[in-house]
Formats: structure tokens, C-alpha cells, sequence
């Protein structure tokens, strides 16, 4: 099995006619995914590589029966098109457009935790979600993952994303879901929802971490993995050295106030027994040394 | 973005909060003329983006035009926190009864605004988080709900403000609410928020950082870009529009993706070396992102050698390979370079690379073995 996405999962492309949407709304039909729909406010009736174009969201899941969407949208549209996606039916909602502004985030956050509490959003600014063999929705190099478990990843960086995946593949680890929660202050998806889906998934026999210094998301994890997880976990914090009050790329990668450290970050979750590697390579290699244990 | 005290003041005014009449002055003559305008006694206070300058001597009291001349003098040019003071704002002096705190910003963990109001004001509300953490009354706000007067009543009784305060407080809330949330803050904290002896609650500090992804819908911010605090490497990375961050080392670092980037910085750090920087030229690897990254590196003196960690997605190897080797062409590097590639068709792009080795160009096959190579050359 996997989390949140399978091969059953119908996906509605927000912003499938512009360039981005277009190139890895193609790569991920290429992948298999099931590719039902996009959206444009003027151009219903019209189809993108044989994909049909509806007016909205809900149009689009009447029709096709879609039941994720991929947000390809500009920053300004992004608080709109979420809104637009929970109300028009989807239950699972992907959105990959950085550069959102804070303000919006944490409102249609609530929004939806309000209005639509069953709808999960993943994102903003984040690489998607990949259950290898199965479904890709984003922006992941879907060849890089190996399919089949027993791993599950969850991540707040990008290329980190990739790194772990490819380095299991390289030591023939396979996954059942690559999780990229996003780098920004409000992720839609915490550490902590896919840390309970891989807990509860019965094909996930491992679960593979990766953050960042900025905030306490990482603490939270290490908290919960204490209490309410039974599966090994091992991990990998970046911006060891990181100097305070910088943003490292990310908009919620910054240390302030002597908050959101990696020490401290790596000391909570070693504190949970969670196995943290240096770098990207051993947290590797701890993980497949935890899944040839299994 | 953070913006300096007297831009803080500005915004505030924007939405109807009283502030003191001042002038922001660049130079002596400036600051006297400032003065000579609004009437002494005023404050001479450093413009930085940094706390501590009362701390640092950067916050003056001067009673007359002779004490403006000296302590503008004194300030200008100060060094605060590594932060040159370049300017100083000339306010009318305030007389002051009581001093508050109050700010708001956003609680990641809670997914909620946070609003901070305390009666110790005027010292660091860490400083109070610490030793008297039950003077600061707290609320949490829905951003659907906003913040309605009621709740706002309420906030101020908790926090225990005078009677006198009261009105003033409430009024002044409200309206930073407002500037928090219309205006797209990450931050807004003054400190201090006065009463006055006549009765009126003032704001004397602003402390304002502003989210630069909402610049689509405040076009007004742009001003603010120049006035950022960026050492040169940082300025010429910003308009190149790289995600740059000068450090102190002589490794010079570039990598795809921010969290490969600050992990590129940490193995160099554990490998005994130290990064010149922290740079991340974002997924695709282009080119002309990797030429003007180059260029960005390479003008920076203290870098002895330069390490490009790529691990390829959705773009290829080749292409990368294809790259760097463009980039290389179009700038002139003096520092000896490793690479290190991986990723999608990386044996394809490192066979590009291969008849390009030399003593100024090599290749490792992991990160460890790249960082190793380059701290080593770095000296």
C-alpha cells in the first residue's frame, strides 16, 4: 500500500495549459498517473495533449470523476485556487507554486481545516508526493524511486527529497510513499499527518525523515514518533550551520531568536530514538541498515 | 524584509497609529537641520537592522541643537551588531509614564497569529519570556475571524494595563492588527508602546518585517529592497536573483535546491573546511544560472576554491554537464573547481565532463569525497 496517493488516485491539473503545468502534467501522465483534467477560466472545451480543459474544479470532477489536484498556478492565484479545489470536491490537494505570501497560507490552512476538514492540502512550495510505480504528482523525477517498500519518506527539502530517494534505490530500498511537505512556514501537510499515515499503513515498515532548521515541525515529529509510533525511523536534519536570522532558501528555513536549530532538532529526535545521520549519505545508510534488520 | 524603525513609523502612520514627528537624516548637517525644524529636545536614533542600540550607544536624548550635532556624530558610522550605522532618524522626545510591549506575528506551530502585549516594556521580550513570563498576555487569532474589539478588550484586561491606558491601547491594537494583516507582516512589534503623562498611548519603537512574496499586491514595497542589509556578495546575488547568503569561509559553495545547498554548507563545515557562502541555483542548473553563480563566487576574494554539488531530477545530467562547462566559458574562474554530480544520467553527464578535467576542474563521485577534495585545496 501507500499514503494519500495510489494508482486509483484521478488527478485535476490547476494551471495545466501554462508551461509548468504543461511539462510536468505530461511527465507525470508519462508516469502513469491518471491524468483526468485541467482547469482554465476561459478555455472549457479546449484539451491540453488530449487532456480535457474545464472552466473550474468542480466542473472538472463532475465530469472525470477526479479526485486530487495539482496546483501549477502563479503565487497571486495559489489562495484561490485551493479554495477552489476543496470546494469543487477533491479530497487531496497538491500545491507546488512557491513564493506564496505567509498571510494566505495560513488562511486557507484554516479555511479548510474549517470548511472542509477531510480535504488534505500538501504544500505550498513543495515537490509533491510520488507512491512509486503507482502515482506522481509533482515535480519528483519519478524513475529515481525504486517502487514496493518498506520505506516511507517525508521531507521539507526538494533535491534532499531526491537525494534519499535515489540513495535507497542505490542500496535497492524500496518506497511506498515519497512525501514532500514543502519549505515554507504554513505547510498544508505537517511531518506529523504523514508520520500517522505511515504508522497506519501496513507496507511501511520504515519511515525515513528529512527537515530543516526553522521552526519546531521537527520537535512536534520527534514527540509524536516518542509516543505513537512503534516503526524505526531514521533521519536527517540540514542547516547544522546555518548563522541565525538568514533565510536559507526556504522561506521557513531561518533560525531567530535562537529558535529552530538543527541541534536541537536533532537532539529531540535522537531523544525519540530516531537514528540521525550526518549527512544525506549516512542517513542513507542508517536506513538501510534499519531495513535490512527488519 | 525588515525595514528600518523610521519605515516601521512610516507604515504604522499609513494606518492611522500616532507616532512622533521626525526626519530621517544621512549626514551632521542633516541630523542639525532635522532638528532645527522640529524643535529640540529630540532623539538621535541609529537606524539598523538590528536590536541592542540603546545597549550599543546607537539611542541618544539631546536637549539642545550643540547635543544633536555631537551625538549624530557619535552614531553615524557607529558599528552595531557587525551593522554600520548610515543613518540616524531625529524624533520629537516623548515624556514618558509606563511602558508596554505589543506585537504580532505568525505561530507556525499553532498555525495561528500571535499577539504579544505585556506591561514591561521597553526591554527584550525574550528577556520577560525568561523571568517573568506571566507578565505577557498572549492570544491566538483565527485569520478567518480576525481580531474584533471585544476579543482586543479582553487582551488588554488580561495583560493588566492601567485604566488610563485602556482606550489608548485598544485603539492602537486594532489598528496594528490591521497593518499586521493587510499590509502582509511577518512581524510587527513595538517596543516600547508608551502612556504618555498627559494620557495618551504613543508608539516609540517600530519594529516591522514585511513578506516579500506579497510584493503582487503591495507594489509600494519595492522601496524597501534597497535599504535591505546585504554585504556586496549578497547585492550582487540579489540581482542576478539568487537565493544567496554571504559567510565567512573560503569554500565557496553552489548547489540545487535549498536544502542540498545548506547541506552542501554542513558537510563542508564537517569535513574541518568553511563555506564562503550559501547559494542555491535552484533545480534546473541551467547555464545562465550557473554563469552568473560563478560570477557571484568568483568575485569573492576570500574564496580558494569552488564546490558545485548538483544531484539531477527532472533535468538531466548532460544537460547539467552541458552547463557547467558553458558557464565556464563565459567567465574567467581563478579558484580550482570540483564538482560533484549525481542523480538522473549522471554517468552520462560525468563522461561529458571527463575530457574537461584538469588541475582546475575535478569531479568526485559523492559529496563527502567532494567536500574532502575542496577543503583540502582551500588550504
Amino acid at each position: 500500500m501507500s499514503i494519500f496517493v495510489d494508482e486509483n488516485t484521478k488527478v485535476v491539473y490547476q494551471g495545466l495549459t501554462g508551461s509548468q503545468g504543461s511539462y510536468y502534467g505530461r511527465l507525470n501522465r508519462d508516469y502513469g498517473t491518471q491524468v483526468v483534467a485541467g482547469t482554465h477560466p476561459t478555455k472549457a472545451g479546449t484539451d491540453v495533449d488530449g487532456v480535457p480543459i474545464f472552466a473550474n474544479v468542480a466542473d472538472a470532477v463532475q465530469e472525470t470523476g477526479a479526485t486530487a489536484s495539482c496546483i501549477f498556478i502563479p503565487a497571486p492565484g495559489v489562495r484561490g485556487a485551493v479554495l477552489e479545489a476543496a470546494q469543487g470536491g477533491v479530497e487531496f490537494i497538491v500545491a507546488i507554486t512557491e513564493g506564496v505570501p505567509a498571510h494566505d497560507e495560513i488562511y486557507f490552512y484554516n479555511a479548510l481545516k474549517r470548511d472542509y476538514p477531510d480535504v488534505l492540502l500538501l504544500g505550498p512550495n513543495c515537490p509533491g508526493i510520488i507512491s512509486p510505480g503507482k502515482c506522481n504528482i509533482g515535480i519528483t523525477a519519478g524513475h529515481i524511486a525504486k517502487p514496493g517498500g518498506p520505506v516511507g519518506i517525508v521531507s521539507r527539502s526538494g533535491t534532499l527529497t531526491y537525494q534519499a530517494l535515489y540513495e535507497l534505490k542505490q542500496k535497492d530500498v524500496g518506497v511506498t510513499t515519497c512525501v514532500g511537505i514543502g519549505g515554507d512556514p504554513v505547510p498544508g501537510t505537517s511531518f506529523i499527518d504523514c508520520l500517522r499515515a505511515f504508522q497506519d499503513d501496513p507496507e511501511t515498515l520504515a519511515v525515513m525523515m528529512i527537515g530543516e532548521i526553522g521552526g519546531s515541525a521537527e520537535e512536534e515529529a520527534a514527540e509524536f514518533i516518542k509516543n505513537h509510533m512503534t516503526k524505526p525511523v531514521a533521519g536527517y536534519i540540514a542547516g547544522v550551520t546555518a548563522p541565525p536570522g538568514k533565510k536559507m532558501g526556504h522561506a521557513g528555513a531561518i533560525v531567530s531568536g535562537g529558535r529552530g536549530t538543527a541541534a536541537a532538532k536533532i537532539e529531540a529526535l535522537t531523544d525519540a530514538g530516531v537514528r540521525v545521520g550526518q549527512n544525506p549519505t549516512e542517513a542513507g545508510e542508517l536506513m538501510a541498515d534499519i531495513v535490512a534488520g527488519l | 524584509m525588515d525595514l528600518f524603525e523610521y519605515q516601521g513609523k512610516e507604515f504604522f502612520a499609513s494606518y492611522g497609529m500616532p507616532v512622533s514627528a521626525g526626519e530621517v537624516a544621512f549626514t551632521v548637517p542633516e541630523a542639525v537641520a532635522a532638528a532645527e525644524r522640529l524643535g529640540a529636545p529630540v532623539m538621535v536614533k541609529a537606524q539598523v537592522h538590528t536590536g541592542g542600540r540603546g545597549k550599543a550607544g546607537g539611542v541618544k536624548f539631546a536637549a539642545d541643537i550643540d547635543a544633536v550635532r555631537e551625538h549624530a556624530g557619535n552614531i553615524l558610522g557607529l558599528d552595531i551588531k557587525g551593522h554600520t550605522v548610515r543613518r540616524v532618524w531625529i524624533e520629537k522626545a516623548s515624556d514618558i509614564a509606563e511602558e508596554y510591549y505589543a506585537s504580532f506575528t505568525l505561530d507556525r506551530s499553532a498555525k495561528k497569529h500571535l499577539g504579544m502585549l505585556s506591561v514591561e516594556g521597553g526591554v527584550e521580550i525574550e528577556t520577560v519570556a525568561e523571568t517573568n513570563p506571566d507578565a505577557i498576555a498572549k492570544i491566538w487569532i483565527d485569520p478567518i475571524d480576525g481580531l474584533s474589539e471585544a476579543t482586543c478588550r479582553d487582551w488588554v484586561a488580561a495583560a493588566n494595563l492601567p485604566d488610563a491606558a485602556v482606550e489608548g491601547a485598544v485603539d492602537v491594537l486594532l489598528k496594528l492588527y490591521r497593518a499586521y494583516s493587510e499590509g502582509d507582516a511577518d512581524l510587527v512589534e513595538i517596543n516600547p508602546l508608551i502612556l504618555t503623562p498627559e494620557g495618551s498611548v504613543h508608539v516609540l519603537d517600530a519594529k516591522v518585517t514585511l513578506d516579500g512574496n506579497s510584493e503582487f499586491r503591495h507594489p509600494g514595497y519595492s522601496q524597501y529592497d534597497s535599504t535591505q542589509s546585504r554585504d556586496e556578495r549578497e547585492e550582487a546575488a540579489h540581482a542576478k536573483g539568487l537565493q544567496y547568503v554571504g559567510l565567512e569561509g573560503t569554500v565557496g559553495v553552489i548547489a540545487n535546491g535549498a536544502g542540498l545547498a545548506m547541506s552542501t554548507v554542513d558537510v563542508v563545515n564537517q569535513v574541518g573546511g568553511s563555506p564562503a557562502n550559501f547559494l542555491d541555483i535552484g533545480g534546473g542548473a541551467n547555464a545562465d544560472v550557473m554563469a552568473g553563480a560563478l560570477e557571484v563566487i568568483n568575485n569573492d576574494p576570500a574564496v580558494k576554491a569552488i564546490f558545485i554539488n548538483i544531484f539531477g531530477g527532472i533535468t538531466r545530467g548532460e544537460e547539467i554537464a552541458g552547463g557547467i562547462l558553458e558557464a565556464m566559458e563565459r567567465v574567467e574562474i581563478d579558484s580550482p573547481i570540483v564538482i560533484r554530480l549525481d542523480g538522473t544520467n549522471a554517468d552520462e553527464g560525468r563522461a561529458i565532463l571527463e575530457p574537461h578535467l584538469t588541475d582546475e576542474l575535478m569531479m568526485q563521485p559523492t559529496m563527502l569525497d567532494a567536500a574532502r577534495r575542496v577543503v583540502e585545496l582551500a588550504g
